[in-house]
């Protein structure tokens, strides 16, 4: 770490005249000071995540196996990942894992959130502790867990057949149609939990005495959950939806330790796809235009997110 | 607004239900690790005994001390350092506002964007020339540098929500800038260092991609990347799978149990899961 602080801090005394009209003498003291307090976390960051991030940008330009020099080729990798069968599968599996990741725990976690406010305190503990618990778990754990829980004789086939749907058991994971929904379920089951406690936080921050309002108009609790604390946690599902697009979108853990994008490429996603690319294809110059893909597409994703909900309010 | 008896009841059904469905496949992985090793075990089944020994044979067979020592020493250097270097930088862009700290916060904002998978592409090249591919250092700098924009926009947010009259006093009594830190600000800080502490521990405990990529040498990598190389050899074994998952749990779980509060402050307040 640099010796920050030590020795006379330049500019301390000297009040610089305030920009922008605004009196800040003691704010935009000690410029040159301030960044070696940035220094660090400056270095760091643009050496280890800017620079490899700009540098994969420039590799998707060329053509290139890792070992040979690399051929310049423009844009034909970018072309690759939109005319592709295999890369744009994994784009558009990408969106229905949106779907289980992303919309259906946001509607779970309101409806637990609906149900858990106001209960009692102990409780309260008890239930949050559980439901947020997948979410703190290694994605390899879960993936192995869940692997194990849809499998031919997993918990999952044993219930229907408890329950008599024998018919419809399976090798859930195996299964052409149903691989991918499978996945996403898990999905549904890490993140339903989070939406839930982040409705459950935004929802403290409510006036209560907009409750009281809404009662003596004789609104029910339903009725008080849509009118009231639905507007109130706006930013929160906004948040939920930003944490849980991007979690869809970049699932590798899961995908890899289940299905490894099997079968027959039913469940591929683009960061399996980067990753065999990259590291087992020898074909780095595609990976990196479907690695410059996908974070184009988890930005716009989030900049629709904050859109929608700007224009909500 | 106390609902009714009956309609409390039927809510507290449909909420141990919700919480059964969430730890129904926990409950499937710790009754089949107590099975005896190498027996077939289906869906949720009492082991006939009870095998405490799966976990010293998946210990052993997994090289665990091995893998869990990497993964303690990856933590325990990444936790404190981008505690630093976030702390650092949020007190320079919110305290001591140089010129361009604006434009200094958006760039690391911005990183809250970037996917391990597009960093990682290049990542191997650049430490593979640094030498630094299949070593810890590779994987800890990496690591930091993933982090550290939610760090950084972490401890800017709180300095920035502190009372501007602390450092001002301060600065009247004499105070220099590291000495307004370190004596002023960080002393009430605990509760935002916690929460970045416990999201920085999971997220390298958990972090998955980044090892199997810039370690290739099984024996150095991390638990959860250990563990997946485990599930390859011993993929028939469900028992003692079952344990081996148990034991990478164990340390997070543990974590979690007992910070589950400053968990929720940190991803409330838009944490993305690493």
């Amino acid at each position: 770490m640099p010796k920050a602080g030590i020795g006379t801090a330049p500019g301390r005394a000297s009040a610089r005249p305030g920009r922008a009209g605004r009196p800040t003498a003691r704010r935009t003291i000690g410029s040159a000071h301030a960044f070696l307090y940035l220094a660090p976390a400056a270095l760091i960051y643009v050496g280890f995540a800017i620079w490899p991030a700009l540098h994969t940008a420039g590799l998707s330009l060329f053509e290139w196996d890792g070992i040979l020099p690399p051929v310049w080729v423009g844009l034909e990798n970018y072309a690759e990942v939109f005319t592709k069968p295999l890369l744009l599968k994994s784009l558009g599996n990408s969106f229905v894992l949106i779907l289980f990741f992303s919309v259906i725990p946001i509607i779970l976690g309101l409806i637990m959130a609906g149900l858990l406010m106001g209960y009692a305190r102990r409780g309260l503990t008890f239930f949050r502790v559980v439901y947020f618990l997948p979410q703190v778990l290694p994605m390899v754990v879960v993936g192995i867990t869940w692997r194990w829980m849809y499998s031919e004789d997993g918990t999952l086939n044993q219930g229907l057949r408890l329950i008599g749907l024998d018919s419809i058991t399976r090798v859930w994971l195996g299964d052409f149609s149903f691989a991918l929904i499978a996945l996403g379920f898990v999905g549904t089951w890490c993140l339903a939990g989070l939406c839930m406690m982040l409705f459950l936080a935004g929802a403290q921050h409510i006036d209560t005495s907009l409750y009281e309002a809404a009662k003596l108009d004789g609104a029910g609790p339903f009725r008080r959950f849509l009118s009231v604390t639905l507007p109130g946690i706006r930013g929160e599902v906004t948040i939920a939806s930003v944490i849980c697009t991007i979690a869809a979108l970049t699932s590798f853990d899961l995908v890899y330790m289940t299905t490894d994008g099997g079968p027959a490429n039913q469940t591929v996603i683009p960061g399996l796809l980067v990753y065999r690319l990259a590291f087992k294809d020898g074909e780095i110059g595609t990976a990196a235009a479907l690695a410059v893909t996908l974070t184009v597409l988890v930005i716009l994703v989030i900049g629709a997110i904050r859109r929608v909900a700007k224009e909500r309010e | 607004m106390k609902p009714s008896p009956a309609v409390d009841t039927a809510r507290t059904v449909v909420l141990i239900i919700f919480a059964a469905a969430v730890l129904l496949p926990f409950a499937s992985v710790i009754l089949s690790a107590l099975h005896p090793a190498g027996s077939a075990v289906g869906g949720l089944a009492l082991p006939p005994q009870l095998a405490f020994e799966n976990f010293a044979t998946a210990w052993e067979k997994g090289r665990f001390s091995q893998l869990m020592g990497s993964s303690l020493l990856v933590a325990l250097c990444v936790v404190p350092l981008t505690i630093a270097f976030s702390t650092l930088a949020g007190f320079a862009l919110a305290v001591l506002r140089p010129r361009g700290s604006r434009w200094i916060s958006v760039a690391f904002i911005l990183g809250l964007t970037l996917p391990t998978e597009l960093v990682v592409v290049a990542l191997y090249y650049n430490l593979s020339a640094m030498g630094l591919v299949n070593t810890h250092v590779g994987v800890i700098l990496a690591e930091i540098a993933l982090f550290l924009p939610f760090g950084v926009y972490w401890m800017q947010t709180h300095f920035a929500s502190l009372p501007r009259e602390l450092v001002e006093s301060a600065r009247i009594d004499g105070a220099r800038d590291l000495i307004v830190l370190l004596k002023i600000l960080l002393p009430i800080s605990g509760p935002a260092l916690t929460t970045i502490a416990v999201l920085f521990f999971m997220w390298s405990w958990n972090q998955f991609l980044l090892i199997i990529v810039l370690i290739q040498d099984p024996s150095r990598r991390t638990a959860p990347a250990g563990l997946g190389y485990f599930v390859g050899e011993h993929s028939t074994d469900v028992p003692l799978l079952a344990a081996a998952s148990i034991l990478v749990t164990i340390p997070i779980v543990i974590v979690y149990l007992v910070f589950q509060r400053s968990f929720v402050s940190g991803i409330t307040q838009g944490a993305i899961k690493g």
